[in-house]
């Protein structure tokens, strides 16, 4: 057990800096000319000049490389053109918007999912299961965006039940963080973009739980316990579903992941000031210290999740070994 | 002379055995999805779909970017797709005049072409870099697997603009883009599954009788993962379209042509979903039928590659 934290933590750190390594190619060695994109219009020579040596662009790639280490794990992330200040000082309330948005999202999601999953597992062979079924399919078939704009339509512009978009009425000061975000005001602002989201990534953990618990419906030891005459719902929940549930768990970092890359989406049609939106912003507008840092906090987020994902699967299963 | 013939013979015969094998295997495969209703509506979408993206610009009855214009010389445009429909804009216009059942019809092309062909390079990359971790073990396994748990460490979407934002927005890039993301998940599955179709016996007489590691890999090992190989090159064409739509709907699709996702934002972005529902469902539903489809089938295959899943 130890040796595989030991062996995991390891590989973490490997497939961290390689992370690391691969947004610096792609942010700085990019076909094109590297430092164009540092540079904006209008710049005359001297002060192109001064702004390379100010960001170390001029400096040799190895050299910018072991400053560019250096930075992102001080968590200097640089300045942004856009907004004329350090990227710093934006970035942290994009990155709560979004976890307070992405989060509850993916958290309701996975409990749905799970409890359908295992019902259409229960009845399956049924009318209801084929409904579920198709449901699901088409819930996984409709993309972030066209969810949003149904929901949208229907029930911003249509019907006028909720604000079109923002993530709280214009003009209104939060004084404190519940007040930002604990007030009815901000839930009601929330609402479609968390639906959106919930339906999008239910899917997934819904279609899992049905297979694995079709599968553990099947072994011997439930029929067992239905011949120890267990009523229904202490085989369902108690031996069933908890069993089943074990599959779900290896792919909760991988949703995790395409949740966040989700949110860009969700954020862009719904106007929610979060990460997601920031990086389709800041990349139309180059301004790349941006982007780089949303892509910086994403993937850290991604890779983070990934390795508590293994790590609670061995605790979960102890059949699991590795050596 | 006589051995001529002979050799020609055997490969006659061994042609016709694998060709017999095939019609098998496609006859098991189709029976399944005949049997299954849901995945027959699927082939029957995605047969409707093939066909406009193969016929797509003739049957349009006009040219996607035509702004089109009233008796008065006015821009075409529209409160209702009622209005339009004696003009020859069935499903009414756009803010710029332009009819958009021919658009739906002209973009069916991008999303079945970015769907095949990435899913395609995907699963291609994907199966290989299974085939091979999973067979030489040790080291070569050690090594690829990690460079999967990178490609899972990254965020999809914002991976993909980024990417498609420095290399440009044209539609080769946008597929080897997605192509290059998407071999994670094949990569992973197949790889396991060919772990324990290593330990088969099969693959120890192969061994016993001299057959080289590519053949053990490629003509034994690989049919039989070929099932769940196929299941996730349905995934990944699903998935692959998705990402060309979000990736349209944000504003980085090739601007030369015309998608669904591209639809969208420019009716999103005109702030025509406030009211214009004929230009915003047409290439919505089109796009959720096309990816539904491909699931459905999907499930189809799932049932084959378990077969525990069909009691």
């Amino acid at each position: 057990m130890k040796k595989y934290v030991t062996r995991r933590i390891l590989q973490l750190l490997v497939t961290y800096f390689a992370f690391l390594t691969l947004l610096f190619v792609v942010f700085r060695i990019a076909p094109g000319d590297p430092t164009s994109m540092y540079l904006l219009e209008g710049m005359g020579p001297e002060q192109r000049q001064a702004t390379l040596e100010r960001l170390g662009v001029d400096r040799p790639l190895h050299e910018q490389y072991v400053n560019y280490l250096l930075q992102l794990l001080s968590l200097d992330l640089g300045e942004s053109f856009r907004y004329g200040t350090a990227v710093e000082n934006v970035i942290w309330v994009r990155f709560w918007n979004t976890v307070l948005l992405m989060g509850p999202a993916f958290l309701i999601a996975y409990v749905l999912g799970i409890g359908i999953g295992a019902f259409m597992g229960w009845v399956r062979g049924s009318a209801k299961e084929r409904f579920g079924v198709i449901m699901t399919l088409v819930a996984r078939s409709s993309p972030e965006f066209w969810i949003g704009l149904l929901l949208l339509m229907t029930f911003s512009f249509y019907l006028g039940w909720f604000p079109s978009g923002g993530m709280r009425e214009t003009g209104y000061e939060a004084a404190t963080f519940w007040d930002r975000y604990l007030s009815l005001n901000f839930l009601h602002h929330m609402f479609l973009p968390l639906l959106t989201g919930v339906i999008f990534y239910m899917a997934t953990p819904a279609l899992l739980m049905r297979s694995s618990m079709i599968q553990v419906l099947n072994s011997d030891f439930i029929e067992i316990k239905k011949a120890e005459g267990h009523p229904e719902y202490i085989i369902l929940y108690k031996y069933a579903a908890r069993n089943s549930i074990l599959p779900i768990t290896t792919v909760v970092a991988i949703v995790v992941g395409v949740a966040l890359g989700g949110s860009l989406v969700i954020e862009t049609v719904f106007s929610w000031p979060g990460m997601g939106r920031e990086m389709v912003d800041s990349v139309m507008h180059n301004d790349y210290a941006m982007a780089q840092s949303v892509f910086f906090l994403m993937g850290s987020v991604v890779i983070f999740m990934n390795f508590v994902a293994d790590i609670v699967y061995v605790f979960l299963d102890p059949r699991v070994r590795y050596e | 002379m006589s051995t001529d013939i002979r050799d020609r013979l055997d490969a006659t015969v061994e042609g016709n055995r694998r060709l017999a094998k095939l019609s098998k295997d496609a006859g098991y495969v189709w029976g399944i999805i005949r049997g299954d209703t849901l995945a027959t509506i699927g082939v029957v979408i995605i047969l409707g779909f093939l066909f406009l993206a193969l016929f797509g610009p003739m049957l349009a009855p006009h040219d996607p970017g035509d702004n089109l214009r009233g008796e008065d010389g006015q821009l075409l445009r529209t409160d209702s797709p009622t209005e339009t429909f004696s003009e020859g804009a069935y499903l009414g216009t756009t803010n710029y005049g332009e009819d958009v059942l021919s658009q739906v019809i002209v973009s069916v092309r991008v999303s079945v072409f970015v769907g095949l062909l990435a899913a395609l390079i995907a699963v291609f990359i994907g199966a290989n870099v299974a085939l091979i971790s999973a067979y030489y073990g040790g080291r070569v396994d050690d090594v690829l697997m990690r460079i999967v748990d990178i490609a899972y460490g990254l965020p999809f979407l914002p991976f993909v603009i980024v990417l498609v934002f420095i290399f440009g927005s044209n539609i080769w890039n946008i597929v080897f883009v997605i192509a290059a993301v998407l071999w994670r998940d094949s990569a992973r599955v197949v790889r396991s599954e060919v772990l324990t179709q290593k330990q088969r016996p099969y693959v120890k007489s192969a061994r016993a009788i001299g057959a080289s590691d590519l053949r053990i890999m490629y003509k034994h090992i690989f049919p039989n993962v070929l099932p769940l190989v196929g299941l996730y090159a349905a995934f990944a064409v699903a998935y692959a379209i998705i990402y060309e739509a979000s990736l349209a709907f944000l504003g980085f699709g090739d601007p030369e042509l015309y998608s669904w996702g591209q639809m969208l934002f420019q009716a999103y972005h005109s702030g025509a979903i406030r009211f214009a529902w004929w230009w915003v469902l047409p290439p919505g539903i089109c796009l959720m039928l096309l990816v539904m489809a491909v699931f459905f089938i999907g499930r189809s295959l799932e049932e084959i590659t378990n077969p525990e899943l069909r009691h």
